[in-house]
């Protein structure tokens, strides 16, 4: 049986397919058989992200509706062993995804796999209820900033009734929290929340934290997962989270402002 | 930035005005999801009930559940204009 975790958020382009991409690759290089599930029907972009765009057959949505099977419609990652993608459909139709299809399906990845990433869209309608609906755990993705925060928090208390674990009286799902573009120095002049402000307020676990960083653009203008950049700040932070989601403890790194000495000023290095 | 600036008390920081501002509209939302699916519409037949007889704003009816052990008790406070 696979442990189905969801990325969400609520609110959109705080990092979601980033950190789903960078999970589900982290899994895979520890050898972990993964898939990762594009839940953005219409807008589909994990694709991109992961670099395997032209080699879309099939979708999500056409294994649904039994118009290619699981085998056709998964895209095995050339670069990482075990890695698998399922791409989201591109259709406009609203209703292609249906609680009893995607049940069906993630039901039959599960004898598959060791873990399916399922990656939400934003927002709180039926795509997000969806990618949530049959997680295990969830990774809630926020930006230290007013906005994301609360909705995160608004995510947050649908993840503690809206799974079908919490329909079924199991209780809600274990969800964790993820800060991407944390930006140390920013923190330090008292322009930006802190990981402890986001705590406080959300009152929640920390499963990562990860530095605003070039490496993340960079890594997704080449369509390479940014976990794979082992030199970067944030591919570290992430391999970082990945051992935290396996159940390892670990110190969060990249949270101090990194004090240039004396010849780093005078070389600007 | 001038040498007096150094002696005035410091600007509030735009992190901890922040933080304030979601503490309580986190903790007002959260209120506000775990109570009664009924308690919007509670609150507007309330305010309908008091206006047929007071002019009053939305504002000026305050609805607090709380749960003290197995009890809920559902406090409202009305505030009435002052006459004049």
């Amino acid at each position: 049986m696979a442990r189905i975790v969801v990325i969400t958020s609520g609110k959109g382009g705080v990092g979601k397919t980033t950190t789903a991409a960078a999970l589900a690759t982290g899994l895979a290089m520890q050898g972990r058989k993964t898939a990762v599930v594009d839940f953005d029907v219409g807008l589909r972009n994990l694709d991109l992200i992961m670099g395997c765009e032209r080699r879309v057959v099939y979708d999500f949505v056409n294994v649904i509706n039994g118009d290619a099977n699981l085998r056709q419609a998964l895209i095995k990652d050339k670069r990482t062993e075990n890695l698998f993608i399922l791409p989201a459909s591109q259709t406009r139709d609203k209703d292609a995804l249906t609680t009893e299809g995607v049940g069906r399906v993630l039901d039959e990845m599960s004898r598959e796999f060791d873990f399916i990433v399922c990656d939400s869209p934003a927002g709180i309608e039926w795509g997000a209820l969806m990618a949530s609906y049959y997680a295990d755990e969830a990774i809630v993705v926020t930006n230290p900033e007013v906005s994301s925060v609360r909705d995160s928090d608004r995510m947050l208390g649908i993840l503690a009734s809206k799974t079908k674990k919490a329909e079924q009286g199991e209780g809600a799902i274990e969800a964790r929290l993820l800060l991407t573009r944390y930006s140390p120095a920013r923190v330090e002049k008292g322009e930006m929340l802190s990981i402890e402000d986001v705590q406080d307020i959300l009152s929640i676990d920390m499963i990562g934290v990860i530095p605003e960083s070039q490496a993340v653009l960079n890594a997704s203008n080449s369509g390479v997962p940014v976990v794979l950049d082992e030199e970067s700040d944030a591919g570290q932070a992430y391999i970082d989270a990945v051992a935290r989601f396996l159940g390892e403890e670990r110190p969060h790194r990249f949270t101090t402002l990194q004090k240039k000495g004396f010849f780093g000023r005078l070389f600007g290095g | 930035m001038g040498i007096f600036d150094y002696f005035r008390s410091p600007k509030p920081k735009s992190a901890s005005l922040a933080k304030e501002r979601l503490q309580i509209i986190v903790a007002r939302e959260r209120a506000h999801r775990s109570g009664p699916d009924y308690l919007p519409a509670l609150h507007r037949e309330i305010v309908a009930v008091i206006r047929k007889y007071v002019q009053v704003n939305e504002d000026a009816v305050q609805m607090n559940l709380e749960r003290e052990g197995d009890c809920e008790v559902l406090e409202l406070n009305i505030t009435l204009p002052e006459k004049e």
